[in-house]
């Protein structure tokens, strides 16, 4: 049978606000253990939250970010549940009200498709502690440095189809939130955790299948691994005509499995109320517009741009776009070199793949777009060929200087002097005396090919500096 | 000077007729000798309230006292206190001792007051009759076979008793009336968010309200001037400016529109406590006030209400006490599940146990549309009763109890019984109103209040009638005979 996919995300999305979101507490990461928890993280009799109203503008930003509605009067509502990570006994989130509503959300494939996943809705919540399970001989250790950290849990609905497709919401959802500047979207200290809930059902039909939820994923490629080695499981259950267990499962990246947490078929009730300790957020007009009049140039708005200005291709633009720095490294290496489309295929090409394969963020790249630029320039003007440019390239990288200094230091700048040469074509010429005959007798397509060798010869000769233009004419000149 | 007023007390220390450290020594000395009977304070600061009162002694010698320099004064043991275990009641906290002020207790520090100690009261302050106490029951000091009303009873016991001349307390649902009426003091619950609730352990977040209990309606006023204000670490409570609540306490009642609601003198109030309701009703007539019948026509949906909401919201404050951080933990849990189980097994008492049962049933899938929902559409009735009567009168009044205080153990088998006692009370408090309890006469030899019920945010009116109430009735000076006047070895 022709299984279909189908998975909904839910995103906790960690607010990059400076203190906890209903406390005045530091939210940095990696601190020491509980040195970032206050009387009113730890739920100290008698302390109460405060809203933090930054947390409340990120939220409201995202919001407008997707095109959502804003929520005018949300509510923070207690959901219960004991857990000694939990102090209180219950998190404050959002329940019936949220403070972002229903939006879309477009996503672009590599084939160069795009597809709209729509959201369901965001809500502001605060993060859990963590539970220390090991060092602490048989016991467990409570670490509330996270307790309070301002979460904005995004929902979409069950328009995903596919692992690929996950991977490109989770993208274009780290690229809108670090473009609004809400989150650092570091996936690592866990700013962006990822639950995914998927089922399959027979391609063609319109009735949902028994999901399971796959909890805490946090790395696109393990989004990836799981969705994957979920679909081999629920497929191979529902071939042999079982069924699913609604349930929630957690994925073991070592591995590379998914195993059940708990059972959710007896349902947890975490008893919903609205909080008593916070009024409802009311949102006037003149506050949401004020945000909006600070939105900056979004993803989706700025690879629009790039196809327009620069005329590159759609799928070429969105990787440009797929963070602010890489988009503004472009431009500003784009706008000095002269050449959008060279300056595009370098930044894709050669940059790209040398910061992967250093894993470091375009933010930390050792060379500057302005470097680039000048190498750019040295490949326009035939001071070196493409080829040569790449070993620039490195030597800059290298931090052997900028693109003059390193051609000028390994003696890299292309020989375009005709005497110099004239004498290797001639050389050339007399090496290969039987080549020339077969070129002059030959036919176009001959000539074509021999030409390609005398061309090569020369560019060994120089060791690859002279000018293959120059080159070309000369032999042709010559070889009459 | 044990039975002295607040505000006599402060003539009396501007005067140098007896220093704060006198005071607070006489104080301590009868706390010393005859709380034994009432049980009144679970945790007295003897050398803690002597320094301050000599702190206090030295800024009045200076001149740059406070309102209430060298002035002592109880907390009730819900308000959190730097230093000083909180034990709230309950064996939970038996061993909590906090590192920071409630802001009722930072700011009435701050103003001069001097802390004598923390009083008992029933468990979270879960109680009409302070029977739910870890620490044992409070009796009444008119007759110490009486319950002194709850859950503030160890506040009431103690101001009534002489053991201090003002307290603190916290009405949730009359907790700060009741025991007010039945130990013959005059209590003031303000406006819900007029006093900060932050450092105050949480009951029922959205019903709790911290007051002043004392010896008279001026001496409530005094306090709430310190008590009262914006909190910004408390979201609910009010950003509006404070009064001088003592500017108008002498204001003439003429032409005051007097509301009685027929639902709170019908069936299951006493007769004598009518009647003593009724003489004071004749009193305020007398002094130009206008008597007006109205109708509270939801008030028969108020106990369900209220036994709703307040569980409700109980059941989830107190998830917190789970024997993790603080408080009291079960002696070698074997797992996560052990540890959760055995501490709050052993830490809460029954009563605190059934609201935190009712309180998760009514929240639970499946009932909260019956139950809480059913219970905010009711609130909301309720409240629109009151602003309707509010459009006709000034001020409401009527009995604050259906009689006077019953006797220990009386009703302590009988829960339902016993949320019975809050009848006239628990509206004020889903309504979010202010009230007052007001000595107004003796049943039996027993104390009876009036409750006198005010607009949001009109605690000023309320003052005023019970000060001018109390101008031309002696009432709240009666003290009972079981606290002798002069301890012996004592400074008065």
């Amino acid at each position: 049978m022709q299984w279909e996919t189908v998975i909904g995300l839910e995103v906790h999305l960690q607010l990059a606000t400076k203190s906890k979101i209903f406390s005045g507490s530091a939210t940095t990461f990696g601190a020491e253990a509980n040195t970032q928890a206050s009387a009113v993280d730890l739920a100290m009799p008698g302390m109460l939250p405060v809203l933090n109203e930054q947390a409340v503008r990120y939220a409201v930003l995202f919001g407008l970010g997707i095109g959502a509605e804003i929520g005018r009067r949300s509510v923070f509502d207690r959901k219960n549940y004991f857990y000694p990570d939990l102090p209180k006994g219950y998190q404050i989130s959002q329940f019936s009200d949220p403070i972002v509503g229903t939006g879309a959300f477009e996503i672009q494939l590599e084939d160069g498709t795009s597809r709209t996943i729509g959201i369901t809705r965001a809500h502001l919540e605060e993060d859990a502690g963590k539970s220390l399970h090991e060092d602490f001989h048989g016991q467990s250790g409570i670490d509330l440095n996270r307790a309070g950290t301002p979460l904005l849990e995004i929902v979409s609905e069950p328009d995903i189809r596919s692992a690929e497709e996950a991977v490109a919401y989770l993208k274009a959802l780290h690229s809108l939130v670090t473009y609004l500047g809400i989150s650092d979207g570091n996936m690592a200290e866990g700013s962006m955790r990822c639950d995914i809930n998927i089922s399959l059902r027979s391609a063609g039909s319109d009735t949902l299948g028994t999901r399971a939820e796959i909890k805490n994923v946090n790395s696109f490629r393990f989004v990836e691994k799981a969705i994957q080695h979920e679909f081999e499981r629920q497929s191979e259950i529902l071939e042999e005509g079982g069924r699913i267990v609604q349930e929630t499962r957690l994925y073991d990246a070592d591995r590379n499995e998914t195993r059940p947490m708990r059972s959710k078929e007896v349902a947890n009730d975490y008893r919903y109320f609205p909080e008593p300790d916070l009024l409802p957020v009311v949102l006037e007009d003149a506050f949401i517009q004020a945000l909006r009049d600070t939105l900056p140039e979004l993803p989706r708005e700025k690879r629009e741009r790039f196809v327009k200005q620069y005329e590159l291709s759609r799928y070429d633009a969105g990787v440009l776009v797929a963070s602010r720095q890489l988009a503004d490294y472009f431009e500003a290496a784009a706008s000095s070199a002269g050449d959008a489309k060279i300056t595009a295929n370098w930044v894709q090409g050669e940059l790209l793949g040398r910061l992967n394969r250093d894993e470091l963020d375009i933010t930390a790249c050792p060379v500057r777009a302005e470097d680039l630029a000048q190498l750019i320039q040295r490949i326009l003007d035939s001071s070196i060929s493409g080829k040569i440019a790449k070993q620039v390239f490195e030597g800059m990288w290298a931090g052997e200087g900028d693109a003059d200094t390193v051609i000028a230091a390994r003696g890299l700048k292309q020989v375009s002097d005709s005497g110099a040469l004239e004498a290797m074509v001639d050389a050339v010429i007399a090496d290969n005396s039987a080549q020339v005959e077969q070129y002059l007798a030959g036919d176009d397509n001959k000539r074509k090919k021999l030409l390609g060798f005398f061309v090569g010869q020369v560019m060994k000769m120089s060791q690859g500096q002279a000018n293959p233009p120059m080159v070309n004419q000369l032999l042709a000149k010559k070889l009459v | 000077m044990h039975n002295h007023t607040v505000a006599q007390l402060m003539r009396g220390l501007q005067e140098k007729q007896f220093s704060s450290v006198e005071l607070t020594q006489c104080l301590l000395q009868r706390i010393a000798e005859l709380d034994s009977r009432y049980n009144s304070y679970v945790t007295v600061c003897d050398e803690r309230a002597l320094a301050a009162a000599r702190a206090a002694d030295a800024q009045l010698a200076s001149g740059s006292s406070g309102p209430l320099t060298g002035i002592p004064i109880a907390h009730k043991d819900i308000f959190c206190t730097t230093g000083v275990r909180t034990s709230c009641g309950s064996r939970m906290l038996d061993n909590f001792i906090p590192p920071y002020d409630a802001t009722v207790v930072s700011d009435l520090s701050a103003a001069g007051a001097v802390m004598l100690g923390k009083t008992n009261m029933d468990e979270f302050a879960m109680g009409s009759s302070n029977e739910n106490s870890y620490y044992g029951p409070v009796t009444n000091p008119w007759d110490p076979t009486l319950v002194p009303g709850g859950s503030s009873g160890g506040s009431a016991a103690a101001v009534a008793a002489g053991l201090a001349p003002a307290a603190t307390g916290t009405d949730t649902g009359g907790s700060i009336r009741q025991p007010a009426a039945f130990c013959g003091i005059t209590g003031l619950k303000p406006t819900y968010g007029r006093v900060s609730r932050l450092g105050m352990v949480a009951f029922a977040s959205s019903l709790d309200q911290a007051g002043p209990m004392a010896r008279s309606a001026e001496d409530c006023a005094i306090l709430l001037n310190t008590m009262a204000g914006h909190d910004p670490r408390d979201s609910t409570s009010a950003e509006r400016a404070v009064p001088d609540y003592c500017a108008d306490l002498d204001k003439p009642l003429d032409g005051l529109r007097v509301g009685l609601p027929k639902e709170y003198f019908g069936a299951g109030l006493d007769s004598a406590t009518a009647a003593c309701i009724d003489a004071a009703l004749k009193e305020l007539e007398q002094q130009g006030a206008t008597l007006v019948e109205v109708s509270l026509a939801h008030s028969e949906l108020t106990i369900p209400t209220y036994y709703i909401v307040a569980p409700a919201e109980a059941s989830t404050n107190l998830s917190r006490f789970d024997g993790v951080r603080y408080g009291h933990r079960c002696d070698k849990p074997t797992d996560l599940n052990d540890l959760y189980t055995r501490s709050r097994e052993e830490g809460f008492g029954d009563e605190v146990k059934r609201r935190i049962l009712v309180g998760t049933y009514a929240l639970s899938a499946g009932y909260y549309d019956a139950y809480y929902r059913k219970a905010q559409q009711a609130r909301r009735l309720i409240a629109n009763d009151f602003s309707a009567c509010f459009e006709q009168v000034d001020i409401i009044a009527g009995p604050t109890t259906p009689g006077p205080a019953f006797s220990l153990g009386a009703k302590s088998d009988d829960p339902v019984a016993m949320y019975l006692e809050d009848v006239y009370t628990l509206a004020v408090n889903l309504a979010g109103l202010p009230g007052m309890s007001v000595p107004a006469g003796l049943v039996g030899g027993k104390p009876i209040g009036l409750q006198l019920i005010g607009r949001h945010f009109d605690e000023s009116r309320l003052l005023n009638v019970a000060h001018r109430f109390q101008q031309s009735t002696d009432w709240h000076t009666l003290t009972p005979v079981s606290a002798p006047s002069s301890a012996q070895g004592g400074v008065a």
